[in-house]
């Protein structure tokens, strides 16, 4: 008897009104019915959810962790996208 | 406010069933966020795929005049500064499309109603940027404007919309301060960089007053936006807001602005104001602006001659496809 491995979903909640659905784990599931049923039986036992997303986990695109330094680095110089780097007078200091 | 046309929702009467209408002003009444897969009225849907895409495309256009000044900007760091908040409206262009594609709408669609003329943008990117304190200008009272209008679109009823909303507005801020901060460097300058930035104010102040939309006597949808929680404020108040905003800013800077009935409501505390030249308001919105060809001349350019870019990415992609399945199919 050969079984097949159950396919993984990621799992994706609304946890309340307005706001975006956040990652909140995975689930093993045979189909996305499946997998739907078993995030709300996994994750929303105590209604920590309004709405939940299951995706393929391996539809999931994720940069490459060495590439770290390439991905994000260049932002850190870049102080003047920040509304801190300018000052201005006390006046109107909270523009 | 870059929506400013689009104050007006689309209603058609009489074709929802009344109970799904009850429940859905209920939902709205209790401030209940409105998801794309949750039920919701044809002219509800039809309004906001008009007020985000309007809004989107005016962050698309709005690249323009500010890009007039990237190869003239006067220091590396003003250079930098300006790339940067260009970049930005670019994002919040793709924010406020990607909210706009959850209501059914192709992004494919909304940028053919923006080249085609169908689809407006903000009265205020069909003004030129004649001189670099305009780009100050621009940050100050521009991008000053919109914040107070993106304020409340925050709550907006929408949830795509709120939330794309509630991100630019995190992003908005370095606008405002560096064009502010540009112009207290020009003001701290000669005589003739001081009237670079009167000059740049002068011009640009009504187009800003102008944001806003119509006067509220003249904008008889804005009721519909409002019941909807799609609309906070109605176009006055915002006006309102900006001019008891900016008025002090204004003499901080040390610049006049130009609007004889300007004047301190002492009993109020509001800035009272003239009236914006609305002929000129429509003229523009019509296509009649100063810049509106040319505008439009150079997205409908950027458009076409980037075709040979998405033809190759897709040609790229669709090459890597094959050789993977082909990759795939040797092994079985």
């Amino acid at each position: 008897m050969s079984e097949q491995a159950t396919p993984l979903w990621e799992v994706f909640i609304r946890a309340r009104n307005g706001m975006s659905h956040r990652h909140a784990g995975s689930v093993h599931a045979a189909d996305a019915e499946m997998a739907l049923q078993a995030a709300r039986d996994v994750y929303t036992r105590r209604g920590e959810g309004l709405s939940i997303w299951v995706v393929p986990s391996a539809a999931i695109i994720a940069n490459d962790p060495d590439d770290k330094g390439q991905m994000f680095e260049p932002t850190a110089s870049k102080i003047y996208r920040h509304p801190t780097f300018y000052e201005l007078p006390d006046e109107v200091a909270n523009m | 406010m870059y929506t400013q046309a689009l104050n007006n929702p689309t209603v058609e009467a009489g074709v929802e069933d009344e109970q799904k209408l009850a429940a859905f002003q209920a939902r709205i009444d209790r401030e209940e966020k409105i998801e794309p897969n949750d039920w919701m009225p044809a002219a509800y849907r039809k309004t906001l795929v008009r007020q985000i895409s309007q809004h989107a495309h005016s962050e698309v256009v709005g690249m323009l005049p500010e890009g007039n000044w990237v190869t003239r900007a006067p220091s590396l760091k003003r250079k930098a500064i300006l790339l940067a908040k260009i970049q930005d409206e670019g994002g919040h262009g793709l924010y406020l499309y990607s909210a706009a594609e959850t209501l059914g709408v192709s992004r494919e669609e909304l940028v053919d109603q923006l080249l085609s003329g169908k689809a407006k943008y903000s009265s205020i990117f069909n003004y030129p940027t004649l001189n670099w304190a305009d780009v100050g200008a621009v940050g100050w009272l521009v991008d000053g404007a919109a914040i107070l209008n993106q304020i409340p679109l925050c709550r907006c009823s929408f949830g795509p919309y709120s939330r794309a909303m509630t991100r630019i507005c995190k992003e908005e801020s370095f606008h405002q301060r560096q064009g502010y901060d540009l112009l207290i460097a020009m003001m701290k300058g000669t005589a003739a960089q001081q009237e670079m930035v009167q000059d740049a104010v002068n011009r640009l102040w009504w187009p800003a007053l102008m944001m806003f939309g119509p006067s509220d006597k003249d904008s008889k949808h804005s009721a519909v936006s409002m019941k909807w929680k799609i609309k906070r404020f109605t176009n006055d108040e915002l006006r309102q807001k900006f001019v008891d905003a900016t008025a002090p800013q204004a003499k901080v800077l040390g610049i006049s602005l130009p609007d004889p009935d300007l004047k301190l409501n002492e009993e109020t505390g509001h800035w009272e104001h003239g009236e914006p030249d609305w002929d000129e308001f429509y003229n523009t919105i019509q296509g009649n602006g100063i810049c509106n060809r040319q505008r439009m001349k150079d997205r409908i350019k950027a458009h076409e001659e980037g075709a040979w870019v998405r033809e190759a990415a897709q040609a790229y992609a669709a090459k890597q496809a094959a050789k993977k399945s082909a990759a795939l199919g040797g092994r079985t």
